[in-house]
């Protein structure tokens, strides 16, 4: 008899890649847990009442070959044609040593937001350099870190108008909007408008009136359409009345015309996607944000501020931080909190190869070809509607021409923009070589036109600018963006800068609530792949076959998961999700003649951006009490929502909470509100804890949003790209976000919440791959590894620190609360102090003062073995110690280990070391960091210092010098 | 412990108030124990000369690296000097919050406002030191 062993599996099965600690880690972990399984585990910390009985019908695991198989067919039925579509998208050349060492680059795509800026100066240098760029091109001193997309910049721009125009009429106030902006840009503005009620008026600048109620207005440079306005006048009359100028621009163009800083505008926002950012089909791509020095207190989102630490070297980090939402909650002007920050470095890296000259001569080639084309289609009789013109061109022609060329377009596979039936829009780009232009001009040549040689007709133009518009100022000129046009000096400049920040390639990120779990490399694939990255996000929708399968199935596996069966893919980030939710919520409340209901109620506990969004959706925010444990106070739900049943539009509530909890009265939170009349948003920033065990859909949400950037896999990219998409109840599905350009057919939309219909569609194949290689089961097991290994931190640190907020039989969910606040009474040692000892130790330190003040919240994710578990659990075990020692009188209350945290490289290699502890212990505090550690470059940053004196552009060459060496 | 003059008028949301010789004008700014809590101010709003309050009207809003506060109007009066030093050194607060560290000088309504004021015993009750 011969014995047959089974076929081994085809591939790996990915959940063992995925999932940390080996089954056999897993049952020590149990063990030390008192638990006998992971499902006894989940039993115990999850209620029952909430619990999915059932296994998830989603499709069984695929290995990662199989599932890059899969994908490959799917991108193949996308159809990349050549677009010159325009409308804010222009495809482009992304340089490969961009593409390499940054897209494809871990070290950069797997870093959090740069909140313990001492070890994350690399991308803060490189954010800096982006605010230069965009700072140099706009001639507006003050720029931020990047914005979801121009639409959303634009309406951002409009609720910083309402803040500081001095114009103001709070009852009835008027926003203007130039009809040339891009379509997807108005609608963005007018829904945001509209839920704040502000009125908005489309016309033509030539017509704006500055009433004594327009606080503002937006124009487009160029315009969507081509057209140059010289605005110097419209911006005399606007200040004059006090308001306030916005420009939504083209960076590219502004190599070769007057900046909006110099004829008057107040603020310019636009998209930086052609600055070697591939189209995606939408995005992510990374918006811009510039105004004026007197306004910088008011500008949304993150801005890179230059301070100093304590030998006096520069030091970058996040400033201002007041401005956010998560400080200024219901009285903040903006929601929004993720930014792009990869497609930021992208963008900021392309301006620092290219340098000034190199953006000049692109920005004059596509200018010289456009004109080329210009010239060739006078020739056959067409009209040019606005001259001048950078790369965009409004061709008039009969509208059987019209047909003809569209059709001949097709046949070449070009996609041009349909204005109107006897208006063809073509915009050029980096991209568009002689031999495209010779394309272009056979699609409109007619019949017995002439032979055009145009190699001749590009030698002949000569295109001017014309004198008022022609830009004069310098550009691009500081060092980084001169210094590195070779590709050896890039690769080392973008390697020295990866160095210094600490990314997953390094160490844990245990950041609570933030979820920083394995970004797989077979997931991040794909979105290099033409076939995603290089469709226009308004191609027609024909040629994106793939994509349009790629969201039918995640938007189904997302609504198994959810329990919610309408799912909106628009929202590009967690905070767009919530207004666009509520939204929905206020539309169906309207619908039902039920407008008049606009009271949201939101716990005590919540993250500042619910009440933020809530107001941007224009309700009105009241506080529910939680108790001491963080929980949602019943007595006191009951009461408000009693109390205002008659105005009830709305309850917040995150599940499991933000301290971590599952809240066994979720169904009964629920139920109250329904029977005042209210929808429940569910805000899924902690799904981690919930897929496949429950579901925000049978647990009595209406809505809810989903961190595809957390739960599903998509890295942080150092601060963004985000992805927020929104699932709804049935009853909520007609009143979900549409697009101007591309319809959904929504019934009765709420709006549009994103400059691309989808979103941001290049990075949903991460998701996809996700969930398609874990598969129904591995979804499961890496929620109950998730809990796992929150718990078994909570274990291993009990007794060492004192741990806030545990639920059901002393566990948690997928996150613990350290309180850190004891040993700031008895050793003076402060959270920030810990948080910046543990970069001695090689650790990013956990989530700090959220959402306690005072407290580490440690999220580990599934992703972390139990080696890491264990070595981060001894770093904070020995810093403790190191506490006890200041507790005891061992160690100096002040000039200590903790207090002189993080400690450079340089700091040690003094000759006269005169600190009360050796330097190993500084530097080498566990036997680990000897083998390897992310040395922080700089010491502790001073916060203060950089708020007092903001300067958030790059500083003359000179201030890098290390201090004391000039 | 914090400062808390005994000469001072104070309010619930940690505003102080300090008559002056001038008979109707008062300085108001923010208590030692307030700077303390906040922390490091780096910025502070304040109005303009002429603007006009009521009693706990906002009057500005005070900006330090983690928290944000609004000012509020301790008397009904209106604004006739702001402190301009604190928009280049706002530690100014920190420093010596009842001295160089002021924010407003107010023309007030009527003295007797002044009387609905906690005490600063009734201040110290209030936060509990």
């Amino acid at each position: 008899m011969t014995h047959h062993a089974p076929v081994p599996h085809h591939g790996d099965p990915f959940v063992r890649r995925h999932i940390g600690p080996r089954p056999s880690d897993i049952a020590d972990m149990l063990v030390s847990l008192g638990h006998d399984s992971l499902t006894g585990l989940v039993d115990a910390a999850v209620p029952r009442e909430i619990r999915l009985e059932r296994a998830l019908d989603l499709p069984t695991a695929l290995s990662e070959y199989e599932a890059l198989h899969t994908l490959r067919t799917i991108a193949a039925k996308n159809q990349v044609f050549r677009s010159y579509i325009g409308m804010g998208y222009a495809n482009c050349i992304v340089p490969p040593v961009i593409q390499r060492n940054i897209l494809e680059n871990p070290g950069w795509y797997t870093a959090y937001t740069p909140y313990q800026a001492e070890i994350s100066q690399g991308r803060l240098e490189a954010l800096l350099g982006f605010q230069t760029m965009v700072a140099d091109l706009t001639a507006l001193p003050v720029a931020n870190a990047s914005l979801l997309d121009e639409a959303t910049a634009a309406a951002e721009a409009m609720t910083f108008t309402m803040a500081v125009a001095k114009a103001k009429d709070a009852n009835h106030p008027v926003y203007l909007v130039d009809t040339g902006c891009h379509p997807q840009t108005i609608a963005v503005v007018r829904t945001r408008a509209e839920a704040r009620g502000i009125t908005v008026e489309v016309e033509d600048p030539q017509n704006f009136e500055f009433t004594a109620h327009v606080a503002g207005a937006l124009v487009q440079y160029p315009a969507s359409e081509g057209r140059i306005d010289d605005f110097r006048r419209l911006c005399e009359r606007a200040h004059t009345a006090g308001a306030i100028i916005t420009a939504a621009t083209d960076l590219l163009s502004l190599a070769l015309l007057v900046p909006p800083g110099e004829w008057g505008a107040d603020v310019a926002v636009g998209n930086t996607q052609r600055f070697g950012v591939p189209l995606g089909y939408g995005g992510p791509h990374a918006a811009f944000f510039a105004t004026k020095e007197e306004y910088k207190r008011h500008v949304p989102g993150r801005i890179i501020g230059v301070t100093r630490d304590p030998e006096g070297r520069s030091t970058l980090r996040m400033a201002l931080q007041t401005r956010e939402q998560h400080i200024r909650r219901e009285k903040a002007t903006s929601n929004v909190c993720t930014a792009q920050v990869l497609l930021a470095v992208m963008a900021g890296m392309y301006a620092a190869y290219h340098g000034p000259s190199g953006i000049r001569r692109i920005a004059e080639r596509v200018r010289t070809l456009t004109t080329a084309l210009a010239d060739a289609v006078r020739q056959f009789g067409c009209r040019i509607a606005h001259e001048p013109f950078f790369d965009t061109l409004a061709v008039d022609l009969e509208a059987e021409r019209a047909t003809q060329v569209h059709e001949r377009a097709r046949a070449h596979r070009v996609n041009l923009r349909p204005i109107t039936p006897t208006r063809i829009g073509v915009t050029l780009d980096e991209t568009t070589s002689e031999r495209d232009l010779a394309d272009l001009i056979s699609i409109f040549a007619f019949d017995g036109a002439p032979d055009l040689d145009v190699p001749a007709l590009v030698e002949r133009v000569r295109p001017v600018i014309p004198t008022p518009l022609a830009r004069t100022s310098l550009y691009l000129t500081h060092e980084c963006f001169n210094r590195y046009h070779s590709e050896t000096e890039m690769v080392r400049y973008l390697k020295r800068l990866e160095d210094r920040d600490l990314s997953l390639t390094s160490a844990m990120i245990p950041l609570g609530s933030c979820t920083m779990k394995l970004n797989a490399a077979a997931e991040m694939l794909p979105v290099s792949w033409p076939e995603f990255g290089a469709l226009h996000p308004f191609a027609p929708r024909e040629q994106a076959a793939g994509y349009a399968q790629l969201f039918q199935e995640l938007s189904s596996y997302l609504s198994e998961i959810t329990g919610f069966p309408g799912i909106s893919l628009q929202p590009n980030a967690g905070s767009q999700g919530e207004f666009a939710g509520l939204l929905v919520i206020r539309a169906y409340l309207r619908a039902n003649g039920e407008g008049h209901r606009t009271v949201c109620l939101i716990p005590q506990s919540a993250h500042g951006t619910n009440p933020a969004s809530a107001v941007m959706a224009g309700l009105r925010v009241v506080v529910v009490k939680t108790d001491e444990n963080g929980n949602v106070d019943m007595d006191d739900l009951r009461a408000k929502a009693d109390q205002y049943r008659t105005d009830l539009a709305a309850f917040m509530i995150t599940y499991p909470s933000t301290h971590g909890v599952f809240e066994a009265t979720i169904r009964e939170m629920c139920g109250v509100i329904h029977a005042n009349g209210g929808q429940v948003y569910l805000d899924g920033a902690n799904l981690n804890a919930m897929v496949g065990i429950a579901r925000p859909g049978d647990i009595g949400a209406d809505v809810c949003h989903l961190n595809l950037h957390k739960t599903f896999a998509i890295p942080h990219g150092g601060g963004g790209p985000g992805m927020g998409p929104i699932g709804v109840a049935e009853h909520l599905m007609p009143f979900l976000p549409d697009h101007p350009v591309v319809p959904l057919g929504i019934a009765q939309p709420c709006g549009t919440v994103s400059a691309a219909p989808w979103g941001s569609p290049s990075i949903l194949p991460i998701s996809w791959a996700y969930i398609r290689m874990m598969g129904r089961h591995g979804l499961v097991e890496s929620t109950q590894v998730a809990i796992l290994n929150a718990n078994y931190i909570a274990h291993c640190l009990r007794g060492h620190f004192d741990l806030l907020y545990a639920g059901r039989g002393g566990l948690i969910a997928h996150e613990c609360i350290l309180d850190t606040r004891p040993v700031k009474q008895s050793a003076g040692v402060d959270v920030t102090d810990i948080a910046t000892r543990l970069m001695d130790y090689g650790f990013h330190a956990p989530t700090v003062s959220f959402p306690v003040a005072g407290t580490l919240m440690v999220e580990p994710t599934e992703s972390e073995s139990k080696e890491e578990l264990d070595r981060f659990c001894r770093a904070m075990i020995a810093i403790r110690e190191e506490i006890r020692e200041i507790e005891e009188g061992r160690a100096d209350p002040e000039n200590n280990l903790l207090r002189n945290a993080p400690h450079t490289l340089a700091d040690l290699l003094v000759d006269d070391w005169d600190r009360p502890y050796s330097r190993e212990r500084a530097a080498f505090p566990s036997p680990e960091t000897r083998a390897h550690k992310v040395w922080p470059p700089v010491g502790r940053a001073d916060a203060a210092y950089g708020d007092r004196h903001l300067v958030c552009t790059c500083l003359p060459l000179e201030a890098y010098e290390p201090a004391g060496a000039a | 412990m914090s400062q808390i003059p005994d000469s001072l008028h104070y309010t619930e949301e940690h505003e102080y108030v300090r008559p002056t010789e001038d008979a109707g004008i008062v300085v108001v700014g923010i208590t030692d124990y307030a700077q303390g809590e906040l922390g490091d101010v780096v910025y502070v709003d304040l109005p303009e000369v002429g603007a006009k309050f009521n009693q706990m009207d906002e009057f500005g809003t005070i900006e330090a690296v983690k928290a944000v506060s609004q000012l509020y109007c301790p008397v009904t009066g209106e604004v006739v000097e702001i402190n301009t030093a604190l928009e280049a050194d706002p530690a100014l607060i920190n420093r010596d919050p009842y001295g160089d560290g002021w924010m407003l000088k107010l023309e007030i309504r009527s003295p007797a406002d002044l009387h609905q004021l906690l005490t600063a015993a009734d201040y110290a009750q209030h936060i509990g030191e």
